[in-house]
């Protein structure tokens, strides 16, 4: 049991790395049907599971000179509040409509997403989309 | 323009945490599109700055949850901890691949979790 939780943990962090989200995703599933959390309990206990895995992602993402702390720091804030009231409008929306509206934004978006990232690739020209090692050492022939 | 870009970076985090919040979802869904298809910046760049965004939000989201005794502290640790591992080695892989792919796979992403929140 602790195997598949350590493994889907596992998972997580390297989602989280290359996604740049938290890891919540698989973080939730694994302590509520794995470990046996309660619902409440699994989210809540997510969160504090993400906090050192954002830590050092955001720091290994620093010294790939990927991030400015300000900017992260003024998100974090307005989004911690921006939680509490969206968590507040939740109580007040029927759970189906706000499951329903969520899947098709989402699906809208990952529809942007692709045409962008397949456009980029056929263009495959631009450095834009160069790894980080391309770049270094482009920077560093200068 | 320096004000501008904050604005814009204030109405990023505050949509983000609205609709995290109304949709029960990490911040990081939302933020990462945001800061890519609205601001226009680099898979790379928006991914980092969701990472330490989600750092002020769980650090947060824990200590009011842990006051409300919700934490399992151990259980946090089990999936947490090999997830650290995980991450160090996911930020060196996205360093190594083109950007673009970056977007590909959280579009599939996206499309897993909304295809699970329609079916659940």
């Amino acid at each position: 049991m602790s195997v598949v939780a350590i493994g889907l943990g596992c998972l997580a962090g390297v989602l989280s790395g290359l996604l740049g989200v938290g890891g919540g995703v698989l973080f939730v599933p694994a302590l509520a049907l794995v470990v046996g959390l309660g619902q409440d309990e699994a989210q809540a206990t997510s969160l504090l599971a993400i906090l050192p895995v954002a830590l050092a992602g955001a720091w290994r993402q620093r010294s790939y000179g990927n991030l400015e702390i300000g900017d992260a720091a003024l998100i974090g804030a307005l989004a911690t509040l921006g939680v509490v009231a969206g968590s507040l409008a939740a109580n007040a929306l029927d759970d189906r409509i706000q499951r329903i509206a969520f899947a098709v934004l989402t699906v809208v978006i990952a529809i942007q997403l692709l045409r962008r990232g397949i456009a980029g690739l056929r263009r495959d020209v631009g450095s834009s989309g160069a790894t980080t090692a391309e770049r270094e050492g482009a920077s560093d022939g200068r | 323009m320096r004000s501008g870009r904050t604005l814009e970076l204030a109405v990023v985090g505050t949509a983000g945490g609205l609709f995290s919040g109304l949709f029960g979802v990490g911040g990081g869904v939302i933020l990462v599109p945001l800061l890519v298809l609205w601001l226009g910046w680099g898979e790379r760049r928006a991914t980092a700055t969701s990472l330490g965004a989600i750092v002020v939000i769980a650090a947060v989201g824990s200590v009011t949850n842990g006051l409300l005794g919700h934490v399992h502290v151990d259980d946090a640790a089990l999936v947490g901890l090999p997830a650290v591992a995980g991450v160090l080695a996911g930020t060196w892989l996205q360093q190594h691949m083109r950007a673009e792919w970056i977007s590909i796979l959280f579009a599939t992403m996206l499309i897993v979790v909304a295809a699970e929140l329609a079916l659940r």
